[in-house]
Protein backbone atom coordinates (compact mmCIF):
# COMPACT_ATOMS: atom_id res chain seq x y z
CA UNK A 1 0.00 0.00 0.00
CA UNK A 2 2.82 2.39 0.87
CA UNK A 3 4.61 1.31 -2.61
CA UNK A 4 1.08 2.51 -4.19
CA UNK A 5 0.92 5.42 -2.37
CA UNK A 6 4.60 6.32 -3.21
CA UNK A 7 3.76 5.65 -7.08
CA UNK A 8 0.33 7.32 -6.85
CA UNK A 9 2.00 11.35 -8.04
CA UNK A 10 3.84 9.47 -11.23
CA UNK A 11 0.83 7.63 -12.21
CA UNK A 12 -1.32 10.42 -11.80
CA UNK A 13 1.53 12.81 -13.67
CA UNK A 14 1.48 10.14 -16.56
CA UNK A 15 -2.38 10.31 -16.69
CA UNK A 16 -2.03 13.91 -17.35
CA UNK A 17 0.03 13.69 -19.82
CA UNK A 18 -1.54 10.48 -22.13
CA UNK A 19 -4.76 12.47 -20.61
CA UNK A 20 -3.53 15.35 -23.79
CA UNK A 21 -3.38 12.64 -25.69
CA UNK A 22 -6.84 11.36 -25.20
CA UNK A 23 -8.14 14.86 -25.77
CA UNK A 24 -6.90 14.79 -29.07
CA UNK A 25 -8.38 11.47 -29.67
CA UNK A 26 -11.90 12.70 -28.34
CA UNK A 27 -12.07 15.37 -31.49
CA UNK A 28 -11.56 12.30 -33.84
CA UNK A 29 -13.58 9.97 -32.59
CA UNK A 30 -16.32 11.46 -30.24
CA UNK A 31 -16.43 15.08 -32.38
CA UNK A 32 -15.53 13.93 -35.46
CA UNK A 33 -16.90 10.43 -35.56
CA UNK A 34 -13.87 8.91 -37.10
CA UNK A 35 -11.53 6.35 -35.63
CA UNK A 36 -8.24 7.42 -36.43
CA UNK A 37 -4.82 5.15 -35.64
CA UNK A 38 -2.73 7.92 -37.04
CA UNK A 39 -1.87 8.90 -33.31
CA UNK A 40 -0.10 5.79 -32.33
CA UNK A 41 2.51 7.37 -35.10
CA UNK A 42 2.02 10.82 -34.31
CA UNK A 43 2.69 10.21 -30.73
CA UNK A 44 5.93 9.00 -31.07
CA UNK A 45 6.36 11.77 -33.48
CA UNK A 46 6.23 14.29 -31.26
CA UNK A 47 8.50 12.62 -29.19
CA UNK A 48 11.05 12.52 -31.57
CA UNK A 49 10.87 15.77 -33.22
CA UNK A 50 11.57 17.31 -29.36
CA UNK A 51 14.06 15.14 -28.16
CA UNK A 52 16.18 15.59 -31.13
CA UNK A 53 15.23 19.55 -31.23
CA UNK A 54 15.94 20.07 -27.45
CA UNK A 55 18.94 18.11 -27.76
CA UNK A 56 20.50 20.27 -30.12
CA UNK A 57 19.95 23.13 -28.38
CA UNK A 58 16.65 24.71 -29.48
CA UNK A 59 14.15 26.31 -27.11
CA UNK A 60 12.24 24.22 -25.18
CA UNK A 61 8.89 26.19 -26.59
CA UNK A 62 9.98 26.29 -30.53
CA UNK A 63 10.88 22.39 -29.49
CA UNK A 64 7.19 21.80 -28.52
CA UNK A 65 5.80 23.79 -31.35
CA UNK A 66 7.59 22.47 -33.82
CA UNK A 67 6.40 18.95 -32.07
CA UNK A 68 2.87 20.48 -32.29
CA UNK A 69 3.19 21.17 -36.16
CA UNK A 70 4.31 17.83 -36.86
CA UNK A 71 1.80 16.03 -35.27
CA UNK A 72 -0.62 18.30 -37.52
CA UNK A 73 1.24 17.57 -40.60
CA UNK A 74 0.59 13.66 -39.77
CA UNK A 75 -3.35 14.54 -39.30
CA UNK A 76 -3.11 16.33 -42.60
CA UNK A 77 -1.57 12.95 -44.59
CA UNK A 78 -4.26 11.04 -42.91
CA UNK A 79 -6.92 13.42 -43.47
CA UNK A 80 -5.72 14.47 -47.26
CA UNK A 81 -5.36 10.48 -48.25
CA UNK A 82 -9.13 9.86 -46.74
CA UNK A 83 -10.69 13.01 -48.61
CA UNK A 84 -8.74 13.38 -50.99
CA UNK A 85 -8.20 9.93 -52.00
CA UNK A 86 -10.62 8.19 -50.67
CA UNK A 87 -9.25 5.92 -48.61
CA UNK A 88 -11.86 4.83 -45.58
CA UNK A 89 -10.42 6.94 -42.29
CA UNK A 90 -9.35 3.93 -40.55
CA UNK A 91 -7.09 2.50 -43.67
CA UNK A 92 -5.47 5.56 -44.12
CA UNK A 93 -4.66 5.97 -40.43
CA UNK A 94 -2.93 2.67 -40.71
CA UNK A 95 -1.53 3.86 -43.53
CA UNK A 96 0.18 7.37 -41.64
CA UNK A 97 0.79 4.60 -38.81
CA UNK A 98 2.93 2.44 -40.82
CA UNK A 99 4.45 5.15 -42.71
CA UNK A 100 5.52 7.40 -39.18
CA UNK A 101 7.42 4.01 -38.24
CA UNK A 102 9.92 4.85 -40.54
CA UNK A 103 9.87 8.36 -40.27
CA UNK A 104 10.27 8.52 -36.52
CA UNK A 105 13.31 6.61 -36.75
CA UNK A 106 14.61 8.70 -39.42
CA UNK A 107 13.79 11.58 -37.21
CA UNK A 108 15.61 10.13 -34.14
CA UNK A 109 19.02 9.11 -36.48
CA UNK A 110 18.04 6.24 -37.33
CA UNK A 111 18.07 4.88 -33.90
CA UNK A 112 15.58 3.37 -31.70
CA UNK A 113 15.51 5.16 -28.60
CA UNK A 114 17.52 8.66 -27.39
CA UNK A 115 17.57 10.78 -24.59
CA UNK A 116 17.67 13.43 -23.10
CA UNK A 117 20.84 14.81 -20.42
CA UNK A 118 18.59 14.45 -17.89
CA UNK A 119 21.66 14.25 -15.37
CA UNK A 120 23.09 17.60 -16.28
CA UNK A 121 21.25 19.84 -14.14
CA UNK A 122 21.28 22.62 -16.71
CA UNK A 123 19.46 20.54 -19.27
CA UNK A 124 17.17 19.37 -16.48
CA UNK A 125 15.91 22.85 -14.93
CA UNK A 126 15.25 24.17 -18.55
CA UNK A 127 12.72 21.34 -18.82
CA UNK A 128 8.69 22.13 -18.23
CA UNK A 129 8.34 18.64 -16.77
CA UNK A 130 10.61 15.55 -15.59
CA UNK A 131 9.57 12.61 -13.20
CA UNK A 132 12.68 13.98 -11.17
CA UNK A 133 10.53 16.92 -10.53
CA UNK A 134 8.35 14.34 -8.60
CA UNK A 135 10.36 14.58 -5.93
CA UNK A 136 9.08 17.22 -3.32
CA UNK A 137 12.10 17.69 -1.03
CA UNK A 138 14.49 19.09 -3.86
CA UNK A 139 12.01 21.05 -6.05
CA UNK A 140 9.19 23.41 -5.62
CA UNK A 141 6.04 22.41 -6.05
CA UNK A 142 4.94 24.55 -9.20
CA UNK A 143 7.88 22.54 -10.91
CA UNK A 144 5.68 19.33 -10.02
CA UNK A 145 4.57 17.48 -12.92
CA UNK A 146 0.91 17.25 -11.44
CA UNK A 147 0.79 21.03 -11.37
CA UNK A 148 2.35 21.88 -14.56
CA UNK A 149 0.76 19.55 -16.78
CA UNK A 150 -2.38 20.14 -14.44
CA UNK A 151 -2.19 24.12 -15.81
CA UNK A 152 -1.23 22.85 -19.25
CA UNK A 153 -4.21 20.88 -19.42
CA UNK A 154 -6.48 23.40 -18.46
CA UNK A 155 -5.06 25.56 -20.99
CA UNK A 156 -5.41 23.35 -23.54
CA UNK A 157 -9.52 22.92 -22.30
CA UNK A 158 -9.54 26.77 -22.25
CA UNK A 159 -8.29 27.08 -26.20
CA UNK A 160 -10.80 23.95 -27.40
CA UNK A 161 -13.59 25.01 -25.75
CA UNK A 162 -12.90 28.33 -27.46
CA UNK A 163 -12.58 27.07 -30.46
CA UNK A 164 -15.35 24.78 -30.63
CA UNK A 165 -18.00 27.97 -30.20
CA UNK A 166 -16.57 29.31 -32.94
CA UNK A 167 -18.07 29.30 -36.32
CA UNK A 168 -15.28 26.98 -37.80
CA UNK A 169 -15.22 24.95 -34.40
CA UNK A 170 -19.25 24.44 -34.62
CA UNK A 171 -18.39 23.83 -38.42
CA UNK A 172 -16.60 20.29 -36.95
CA UNK A 173 -19.16 19.42 -34.51
CA UNK A 174 -21.78 19.31 -37.18
CA UNK A 175 -19.79 17.71 -40.00
CA UNK A 176 -19.29 15.06 -37.09
CA UNK A 177 -22.68 14.82 -35.82
CA UNK A 178 -24.37 14.74 -39.47
CA UNK A 179 -22.62 15.41 -43.00
CA UNK A 180 -25.07 15.56 -44.80
CA UNK A 181 -26.52 18.08 -42.81
CA UNK A 182 -23.03 20.28 -42.62
CA UNK A 183 -22.91 19.73 -46.36
CA UNK A 184 -26.50 21.15 -47.17
CA UNK A 185 -25.76 24.17 -44.56
CA UNK A 186 -22.70 25.00 -47.25
CA UNK A 187 -19.94 23.59 -44.72
CA UNK A 188 -16.91 22.15 -46.69
CA UNK A 189 -17.11 18.41 -44.98
CA UNK A 190 -13.62 17.59 -46.18
CA UNK A 191 -12.33 20.63 -44.89
CA UNK A 192 -13.65 20.19 -41.61
CA UNK A 193 -12.90 16.47 -41.40
CA UNK A 194 -8.78 17.32 -42.53
CA UNK A 195 -8.77 20.07 -39.69
CA UNK A 196 -10.27 18.38 -37.44
CA UNK A 197 -7.28 15.54 -38.06
CA UNK A 198 -4.31 18.21 -37.62
CA UNK A 199 -5.83 19.25 -34.53
CA UNK A 200 -5.69 16.01 -33.19
CA UNK A 201 -2.96 14.47 -34.07
CA UNK A 202 -1.13 18.04 -32.89
CA UNK A 203 -2.24 17.62 -29.46
CA UNK A 204 -1.25 13.88 -29.56
CA UNK A 205 2.39 14.68 -30.93
CA UNK A 206 2.13 17.54 -27.75
CA UNK A 207 1.63 14.73 -25.36
CA UNK A 208 3.85 12.93 -27.11
CA UNK A 209 6.71 15.52 -26.11
CA UNK A 210 6.23 16.00 -23.00
CA UNK A 211 5.88 12.17 -22.30
CA UNK A 212 9.40 12.58 -24.05
CA UNK A 213 10.78 15.29 -20.98
CA UNK A 214 8.45 13.00 -18.19
CA UNK A 215 11.04 10.11 -19.05
CA UNK A 216 14.37 11.34 -20.07
CA UNK A 217 13.86 10.24 -23.90
CA UNK A 218 11.89 8.60 -26.72
CA UNK A 219 11.56 5.55 -27.82
CA UNK A 220 10.25 4.21 -31.48
CA UNK A 221 7.67 2.22 -29.58
CA UNK A 222 6.40 4.44 -27.05
CA UNK A 223 3.09 5.47 -29.32
CA UNK A 224 1.99 1.75 -29.67
CA UNK A 225 -1.43 0.93 -29.07
CA UNK A 226 -1.81 5.14 -27.75
CA UNK A 227 -5.43 4.92 -29.65
CA UNK A 228 -6.42 2.33 -27.41
CA UNK A 229 -5.03 4.00 -24.32
CA UNK A 230 -6.89 7.35 -25.75
CA UNK A 231 -10.54 5.39 -26.20
CA UNK A 232 -10.13 4.10 -22.78
CA UNK A 233 -10.07 7.50 -21.21
CA UNK A 234 -12.81 8.86 -23.38
CA UNK A 235 -14.88 5.84 -22.41
CA UNK A 236 -13.43 5.69 -18.30
CA UNK A 237 -14.84 9.90 -18.35
CA UNK A 238 -17.73 9.39 -20.32
CA UNK A 239 -19.16 5.91 -18.06
CA UNK A 240 -18.26 8.14 -15.18
CA UNK A 241 -19.03 11.37 -15.53
CA UNK A 242 -21.45 11.72 -18.84
CA UNK A 243 -24.04 12.36 -16.10
CA UNK A 244 -22.62 15.34 -14.44
CA UNK A 245 -20.47 16.40 -16.43
CA UNK A 246 -22.55 18.60 -19.15
CA UNK A 247 -20.71 21.43 -20.21
CA UNK A 248 -18.03 20.82 -23.23
CA UNK A 249 -15.27 22.27 -21.18
CA UNK A 250 -15.98 19.76 -18.66
CA UNK A 251 -16.31 17.01 -21.05
CA UNK A 252 -13.13 17.93 -21.76
CA UNK A 253 -12.41 17.28 -18.31
CA UNK A 254 -13.55 14.01 -17.89
CA UNK A 255 -11.12 12.38 -20.98
CA UNK A 256 -8.20 14.08 -18.68
CA UNK A 257 -9.63 12.29 -15.64
CA UNK A 258 -10.38 9.38 -17.05
CA UNK A 259 -6.69 8.88 -18.23
CA UNK A 260 -5.29 9.89 -14.66
CA UNK A 261 -7.83 6.77 -13.35
CA UNK A 262 -6.11 4.41 -16.49
CA UNK A 263 -3.35 4.91 -15.04
CA UNK A 264 -3.57 4.71 -11.07
CA UNK A 265 -5.82 1.15 -12.30
CA UNK A 266 -2.48 0.21 -14.40
CA UNK A 267 -0.59 1.21 -11.18
CA UNK A 268 -2.71 -0.89 -8.65
CA UNK A 269 -2.32 -4.40 -10.90
CA UNK A 270 1.51 -3.35 -11.43
CA UNK A 271 1.69 -3.27 -7.56
CA UNK A 272 -0.32 -6.38 -7.42
CA UNK A 273 1.91 -8.20 -8.95
CA UNK A 274 0.94 -8.46 -12.48
CA UNK A 275 3.83 -8.95 -15.46
CA UNK A 276 4.00 -5.59 -17.53
CA UNK A 277 3.66 -8.01 -20.48
CA UNK A 278 -0.19 -8.16 -19.95
CA UNK A 279 -0.95 -4.91 -19.58
CA UNK A 280 -1.75 -4.38 -23.36
CA UNK A 281 -3.84 -7.47 -22.95
CA UNK A 282 -5.84 -6.25 -19.82
CA UNK A 283 -6.16 -2.55 -21.65
CA UNK A 284 -7.23 -4.05 -24.69
CA UNK A 285 -9.97 -6.63 -22.86
CA UNK A 286 -11.09 -3.72 -20.61
CA UNK A 287 -11.37 -1.32 -23.74
CA UNK A 288 -13.32 -3.92 -25.60
CA UNK A 289 -15.84 -4.48 -22.91
CA UNK A 290 -16.47 -0.87 -22.62
CA UNK A 291 -17.10 -0.63 -26.39
CA UNK A 292 -19.73 -3.29 -26.90
CA UNK A 293 -21.64 -2.21 -23.74
CA UNK A 294 -23.76 0.62 -25.66
CA UNK A 295 -24.20 -2.05 -28.49
CA UNK A 296 -25.52 -4.79 -26.22
CA UNK A 297 -27.73 -1.88 -24.52
CA UNK A 298 -29.58 -0.92 -27.70
CA UNK A 299 -29.59 -4.36 -28.98
CA UNK A 300 -31.86 -5.69 -25.92
CA UNK A 301 -33.79 -2.57 -25.16
CA UNK A 302 -33.87 -0.18 -28.22
CA UNK A 303 -34.08 -2.65 -30.48
CA UNK A 304 -37.23 -1.84 -32.71
CA UNK A 305 -37.75 2.15 -32.04
CA UNK A 306 -35.88 3.26 -35.34
CA UNK A 307 -38.61 1.22 -37.76
CA UNK A 308 -40.68 3.60 -37.13
CA UNK A 309 -39.33 6.58 -38.04
CA UNK A 310 -40.37 6.34 -41.87
CA UNK A 311 -42.82 5.29 -43.92
CA UNK A 312 -45.90 5.57 -42.06
CA UNK A 313 -48.67 7.92 -43.48
CA UNK A 314 -47.68 7.54 -47.20
CA UNK A 315 -50.20 7.62 -49.78
CA UNK A 316 -48.35 5.93 -52.74
CA UNK A 317 -49.29 6.72 -56.00
CA UNK A 318 -48.37 2.74 -57.05
CA UNK A 319 -47.90 -0.35 -55.14
CA UNK A 320 -44.42 -1.41 -55.53
CA UNK A 321 -41.81 -0.44 -53.03
CA UNK A 322 -39.29 1.87 -54.59
CA UNK A 323 -35.31 1.93 -54.31
CA UNK A 324 -34.05 4.06 -51.46
CA UNK A 325 -33.32 7.35 -52.81
CA UNK A 326 -31.04 8.47 -49.63
CA UNK A 327 -27.91 6.79 -50.53
CA UNK B 1 -34.84 31.67 -60.92
CA UNK B 2 -33.83 28.12 -61.34
CA UNK B 3 -33.14 26.70 -65.06
CA UNK B 4 -33.00 23.14 -65.50
CA UNK B 5 -31.54 22.64 -69.54
CA UNK B 6 -31.86 18.50 -70.96
CA UNK B 7 -30.06 16.89 -67.48
CA UNK B 8 -29.23 13.31 -67.40
CA UNK B 9 -28.71 10.89 -64.68
CA UNK B 10 -27.72 7.32 -65.38
CA UNK B 11 -26.51 5.81 -61.56
CA UNK B 12 -24.28 2.37 -61.84
CA UNK B 13 -23.49 3.29 -65.67
CA UNK B 14 -22.18 0.08 -67.24
CA UNK B 15 -23.17 -2.51 -64.25
CA UNK B 16 -26.23 -4.78 -63.78
CA UNK B 17 -27.85 -2.08 -61.44
CA UNK B 18 -27.59 0.49 -63.99
CA UNK B 19 -30.59 3.01 -63.80
CA UNK B 20 -31.21 6.15 -65.45
CA UNK B 21 -32.79 7.97 -63.49
CA UNK B 22 -33.56 11.32 -65.29
CA UNK B 23 -33.64 11.43 -69.12
CA UNK B 24 -33.39 14.91 -69.99
CA UNK B 25 -35.41 16.81 -67.89
CA UNK B 26 -36.17 20.43 -68.75
CA UNK B 27 -37.82 22.75 -66.00
CA UNK B 28 -37.92 26.63 -65.55
CA UNK B 29 -39.27 28.04 -62.31
CA UNK B 30 -40.16 32.15 -62.10
CA UNK B 31 -39.18 34.06 -59.22
CA UNK B 32 -41.71 33.09 -56.10
CA UNK B 33 -43.10 29.85 -58.11
CA UNK B 34 -44.01 27.09 -55.44
CA UNK B 35 -44.28 23.88 -57.49
CA UNK B 36 -45.40 20.76 -56.35
CA UNK B 37 -44.02 17.49 -57.65
CA UNK B 38 -45.48 14.14 -57.96
CA UNK B 39 -45.05 10.77 -59.64
CA UNK B 40 -44.74 7.31 -58.62
CA UNK B 41 -41.46 5.60 -56.76
CA UNK B 42 -38.53 5.91 -58.46
CA UNK B 43 -40.16 7.75 -61.10
CA UNK B 44 -36.64 10.50 -60.17
CA UNK B 45 -38.24 13.33 -57.92
CA UNK B 46 -36.03 12.70 -55.21
CA UNK B 47 -32.82 12.39 -58.16
CA UNK B 48 -34.04 15.43 -59.46
CA UNK B 49 -33.48 17.40 -56.33
CA UNK B 50 -30.37 16.16 -55.81
CA UNK B 51 -28.97 16.92 -59.09
CA UNK B 52 -30.17 20.56 -58.18
CA UNK B 53 -28.57 20.61 -54.52
CA UNK B 54 -25.41 18.63 -55.83
CA UNK B 55 -25.12 15.96 -54.45
CA UNK B 56 -23.31 14.22 -57.37
CA UNK B 57 -22.64 15.79 -60.92
CA UNK B 58 -24.89 15.29 -63.82
CA UNK B 59 -24.58 13.34 -66.87
CA UNK B 60 -25.36 15.89 -69.08
CA UNK B 61 -26.89 19.40 -69.05
CA UNK B 62 -26.91 22.66 -67.16
CA UNK B 63 -28.68 23.84 -64.02
CA UNK B 64 -28.43 27.47 -63.22
CA UNK B 65 -29.85 29.29 -60.21
CA UNK B 66 -31.03 33.00 -60.38
CA UNK B 67 -28.72 33.48 -63.46
CA UNK B 68 -25.34 31.71 -61.85
CA UNK B 69 -24.43 28.24 -63.67
CA UNK B 70 -23.92 25.69 -60.76
CA UNK B 71 -23.79 22.84 -62.88
CA UNK B 72 -20.12 22.17 -61.85
CA UNK B 73 -20.13 23.80 -57.99
CA UNK B 74 -19.84 21.09 -55.62
CA UNK B 75 -22.85 20.75 -52.52
CA UNK B 76 -21.52 22.58 -49.86
CA UNK B 77 -20.91 25.75 -52.72
CA UNK B 78 -24.67 25.74 -54.02
CA UNK B 79 -26.05 25.36 -50.57
CA UNK B 80 -25.25 28.94 -50.88
CA UNK B 81 -28.76 29.18 -52.98
CA UNK B 82 -30.57 26.34 -51.64
CA UNK B 83 -32.77 25.64 -48.39
CA UNK B 84 -33.67 21.91 -48.18
CA UNK B 85 -35.70 19.04 -46.04
CA UNK B 86 -35.46 15.76 -46.53
CA UNK B 87 -37.99 13.33 -46.20
CA UNK B 88 -35.95 11.54 -43.11
CA UNK B 89 -36.26 14.05 -40.32
CA UNK B 90 -33.25 12.64 -39.37
CA UNK B 91 -31.19 14.08 -41.84
CA UNK B 92 -31.71 17.62 -42.08
CA UNK B 93 -30.24 18.96 -38.34
CA UNK B 94 -27.66 17.61 -36.10
CA UNK B 95 -28.81 15.61 -33.43
CA UNK B 96 -25.92 16.25 -31.25
CA UNK B 97 -25.91 20.21 -31.11
CA UNK B 98 -28.29 22.28 -29.73
CA UNK B 99 -31.47 23.93 -31.32
CA UNK B 100 -30.32 27.63 -31.26
CA UNK B 101 -26.79 25.97 -32.40
CA UNK B 102 -28.30 24.14 -35.57
CA UNK B 103 -30.15 27.37 -36.48
CA UNK B 104 -27.01 29.31 -36.07
CA UNK B 105 -24.95 26.65 -38.50
CA UNK B 106 -28.15 27.61 -41.23
CA UNK B 107 -27.95 31.22 -40.78
CA UNK B 108 -24.08 30.79 -41.57
CA UNK B 109 -24.84 28.88 -44.76
CA UNK B 110 -22.85 30.75 -47.59
CA UNK B 111 -20.57 32.53 -45.12
CA UNK B 112 -17.14 31.82 -45.02
CA UNK B 113 -16.77 30.39 -41.15
CA UNK B 114 -13.75 31.24 -39.29
CA UNK B 115 -13.03 32.11 -35.69
CA UNK B 116 -16.02 34.70 -34.74
CA UNK B 117 -18.49 33.50 -32.55
CA UNK B 118 -20.82 30.46 -33.40
CA UNK B 119 -23.75 32.17 -32.16
CA UNK B 120 -24.31 35.73 -30.71
CA UNK B 121 -27.12 37.29 -28.32
CA UNK B 122 -28.79 39.15 -31.10
CA UNK B 123 -29.15 35.61 -33.00
CA UNK B 124 -30.71 34.31 -30.03
CA UNK B 125 -33.59 36.67 -29.33
CA UNK B 126 -34.14 36.43 -33.19
CA UNK B 127 -34.31 32.46 -33.43
CA UNK B 128 -36.75 32.70 -30.03
CA UNK B 129 -39.40 35.33 -32.66
CA UNK B 130 -38.67 32.97 -35.42
CA UNK B 131 -39.54 29.51 -33.55
CA UNK B 132 -42.54 31.10 -32.00
CA UNK B 133 -43.57 31.26 -35.66
CA UNK B 134 -43.51 27.66 -35.63
CA UNK B 135 -46.00 27.07 -32.70
CA UNK B 136 -44.32 23.75 -31.54
CA UNK B 137 -43.04 25.13 -27.99
CA UNK B 138 -40.12 24.92 -29.14
CA UNK B 139 -38.91 29.18 -28.26
CA UNK B 140 -38.32 27.72 -24.85
CA UNK B 141 -35.99 24.86 -25.92
CA UNK B 142 -33.42 27.01 -27.30
CA UNK B 143 -30.79 25.23 -26.16
CA UNK B 144 -31.94 21.60 -25.80
CA UNK B 145 -30.91 19.20 -27.85
CA UNK B 146 -32.06 18.69 -31.03
CA UNK B 147 -31.88 14.56 -31.09
CA UNK B 148 -34.41 15.02 -28.13
CA UNK B 149 -37.17 16.34 -30.28
CA UNK B 150 -39.60 14.46 -31.91
CA UNK B 151 -39.77 13.75 -35.73
CA UNK B 152 -42.34 16.57 -36.55
CA UNK B 153 -40.82 19.00 -34.58
CA UNK B 154 -37.06 18.05 -36.34
CA UNK B 155 -38.93 18.85 -39.61
CA UNK B 156 -40.23 22.04 -38.66
CA UNK B 157 -36.97 22.86 -37.05
CA UNK B 158 -35.18 21.88 -40.55
CA UNK B 159 -37.92 23.31 -42.86
CA UNK B 160 -37.00 26.98 -40.36
CA UNK B 161 -33.75 26.11 -40.80
CA UNK B 162 -34.04 25.89 -44.99
CA UNK B 163 -36.02 29.77 -44.84
CA UNK B 164 -33.91 31.23 -42.28
CA UNK B 165 -31.83 33.12 -44.52
CA UNK B 166 -34.88 33.46 -47.46
CA UNK B 167 -32.47 31.08 -50.09
CA UNK B 168 -33.29 31.27 -53.41
CA UNK B 169 -34.83 28.32 -54.00
CA UNK B 170 -36.27 26.33 -51.22
CA UNK B 171 -36.44 21.90 -51.81
CA UNK B 172 -38.74 19.92 -49.98
CA UNK B 173 -38.35 16.19 -50.29
CA UNK B 174 -41.37 14.31 -48.78
CA UNK B 175 -40.78 16.75 -45.75
CA UNK B 176 -44.01 15.08 -44.17
CA UNK B 177 -44.17 11.75 -45.20
CA UNK B 178 -42.73 10.28 -41.89
CA UNK B 179 -45.18 12.28 -39.77
CA UNK B 180 -48.48 11.52 -38.27
CA UNK B 181 -51.62 12.97 -40.29
CA UNK B 182 -51.99 15.90 -37.32
CA UNK B 183 -47.93 16.63 -37.62
CA UNK B 184 -48.15 16.49 -41.11
CA UNK B 185 -50.61 19.20 -41.39
CA UNK B 186 -49.00 21.28 -39.38
CA UNK B 187 -45.68 21.23 -40.93
CA UNK B 188 -47.51 21.90 -44.13
CA UNK B 189 -49.25 24.33 -42.68
CA UNK B 190 -45.69 26.05 -41.35
CA UNK B 191 -44.50 25.82 -45.35
CA UNK B 192 -47.19 27.54 -46.45
CA UNK B 193 -46.94 30.70 -44.36
CA UNK B 194 -42.98 30.52 -44.39
CA UNK B 195 -43.14 30.88 -48.04
CA UNK B 196 -45.37 32.69 -48.95
CA UNK B 197 -43.80 35.31 -46.13
CA UNK B 198 -40.98 35.20 -48.06
CA UNK B 199 -42.06 34.38 -51.61
CA UNK B 200 -39.63 31.63 -51.78
CA UNK B 201 -39.43 29.90 -55.31
CA UNK B 202 -40.04 26.68 -54.02
CA UNK B 203 -40.28 22.92 -55.14
CA UNK B 204 -42.09 20.80 -53.18
CA UNK B 205 -42.16 16.88 -53.45
CA UNK B 206 -45.01 15.09 -52.35
CA UNK B 207 -46.71 11.70 -52.67
CA UNK B 208 -50.32 13.50 -51.69
CA UNK B 209 -52.18 14.29 -54.37
CA UNK B 210 -54.80 16.32 -52.27
CA UNK B 211 -51.65 18.78 -50.82
CA UNK B 212 -49.96 18.87 -54.71
CA UNK B 213 -53.24 20.31 -55.52
CA UNK B 214 -53.92 22.49 -52.31
CA UNK B 215 -50.66 24.11 -52.41
CA UNK B 216 -48.39 26.46 -54.91
CA UNK B 217 -49.28 27.52 -58.40
CA UNK B 218 -47.97 24.71 -60.27
CA UNK B 219 -47.80 20.91 -60.53
CA UNK B 220 -45.57 18.93 -62.42
CA UNK B 221 -45.83 15.42 -62.55
CA UNK B 222 -42.86 12.75 -63.03
CA UNK B 223 -42.68 9.27 -64.91
CA UNK B 224 -39.89 7.49 -65.73
CA UNK B 225 -37.22 10.05 -65.21
CA UNK B 226 -39.05 12.70 -67.15
CA UNK B 227 -41.68 15.33 -66.41
CA UNK B 228 -44.83 14.16 -68.27
CA UNK B 229 -47.58 17.10 -66.80
CA UNK B 230 -46.98 20.13 -65.90
CA UNK B 231 -49.94 22.52 -65.20
CA UNK B 232 -50.25 25.88 -63.58
CA UNK B 233 -52.50 28.49 -63.21
CA UNK B 234 -56.49 28.53 -63.73
CA UNK B 235 -56.03 25.09 -64.67
CA UNK B 236 -54.21 23.89 -61.90
CA UNK B 237 -56.41 25.86 -59.16
CA UNK B 238 -59.44 23.89 -60.99
CA UNK B 239 -57.56 20.23 -61.00
CA UNK B 240 -58.77 17.62 -59.07
CA UNK B 241 -57.54 14.21 -58.03
CA UNK B 242 -59.96 12.13 -60.23
CA UNK B 243 -58.54 14.22 -63.50
CA UNK B 244 -55.02 13.86 -61.64
CA UNK B 245 -55.34 10.22 -61.30
CA UNK B 246 -56.68 10.16 -64.82
CA UNK B 247 -53.16 12.20 -66.09
CA UNK B 248 -50.71 9.65 -64.63
CA UNK B 249 -52.52 6.30 -65.82
CA UNK B 250 -52.20 7.99 -69.18
CA UNK B 251 -48.32 9.05 -68.46
CA UNK B 252 -47.46 5.60 -67.20
CA UNK B 253 -49.93 3.93 -69.37
CA UNK B 254 -51.82 1.68 -67.10
CA UNK B 255 -55.45 1.83 -66.25
CA UNK B 256 -55.61 0.12 -63.15
CA UNK B 257 -57.83 2.47 -60.62
CA UNK B 258 -55.44 2.83 -57.54
CA UNK B 259 -57.48 3.02 -54.74
CA UNK B 260 -55.03 3.63 -52.39
CA UNK B 261 -54.62 6.98 -53.99
CA UNK B 262 -58.56 8.40 -53.28
CA UNK B 263 -57.34 8.24 -49.76
CA UNK B 264 -54.67 10.57 -49.47
N1 LIG C 1 -27.74 7.26 -55.34
C1 LIG C 1 -28.36 6.34 -56.12
N2 LIG C 1 -27.69 5.26 -56.54
C2 LIG C 1 -28.29 4.35 -57.34
N3 LIG C 1 -29.56 4.44 -57.77
C3 LIG C 1 -30.28 5.49 -57.39
C4 LIG C 1 -29.72 6.50 -56.54
N4 LIG C 1 -30.66 7.44 -56.31
C5 LIG C 1 -31.75 7.02 -56.99
N5 LIG C 1 -31.53 5.87 -57.64
C6 LIG C 1 -32.48 5.17 -58.50
O1 LIG C 1 -33.01 6.10 -59.41
C7 LIG C 1 -34.41 5.88 -59.58
C8 LIG C 1 -35.16 7.15 -59.25
O2 LIG C 1 -35.11 7.31 -57.83
P1 LIG C 1 -35.71 8.55 -57.06
O3 LIG C 1 -35.25 8.39 -55.68
O4 LIG C 1 -35.41 9.79 -57.75
O5 LIG C 1 -37.27 8.26 -57.13
P2 LIG C 1 -38.44 9.07 -56.47
O6 LIG C 1 -39.26 9.59 -57.57
O7 LIG C 1 -37.93 10.03 -55.50
O8 LIG C 1 -39.21 7.90 -55.74
P3 LIG C 1 -39.87 7.82 -54.29
O9 LIG C 1 -41.25 8.30 -54.45
O10 LIG C 1 -39.84 6.37 -53.97
O11 LIG C 1 -39.06 8.64 -53.35
C9 LIG C 1 -34.77 4.70 -58.73
O12 LIG C 1 -34.77 3.55 -59.52
C10 LIG C 1 -33.65 4.64 -57.71
O13 LIG C 1 -33.44 3.32 -57.28
MG1 LIG D 1 -37.93 10.20 -53.34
Amino acid sequence: MANFLNALPGAVSQGLIWGIMAIGVYITYKILDIADLTVDGSFCTGGAVFVMLFGSGVNLWVAMLVAFLAGMLAGLVTGLLHTACGIPAILAGILTQLGLYSINLAIMDMRASQSIAVTDNGVLNRLLVSLRFLNTEKFPFYRHPIFVVGVFTAAIIAILYWFFGRELGAALRATGSNQNMARAQGINTNVTKVLGLMLSNGLVALAGALLSQYSGGNEINVGRGAIVIGLAAVIIGEVLLDKVFRNFALKLLSVSIGAILYYIVIQAVLQMGLNPNYLKLLTAVVVGLFLSIPYWKGKYFRGYKKMRTVGINMVKIDGETGGDDRA
Amino acid sequence: MLEIKNIWKTFNAGTVNEKTALRGVDLTLDDGDFVTVIGGNGAGKSTLLNAVSGVWPVDRGTISIGGVDVTKLPEHKRAKYIGRVFQDPMMGTAATMQIEENLALAARRGQRRGLRPGITKAEREEYREQLKMLDLGLEDRLTSKVGLLSGGQRQALTLLMAALRKPQLLLLDEHTAALDPKTAAKVLDATERIVQKDHLTTLMITHNMRDAIAHGNRLIMMYDGRIVVDVSGEEKEKLTVEQLLAMFNQASGSDEADDKLLLG
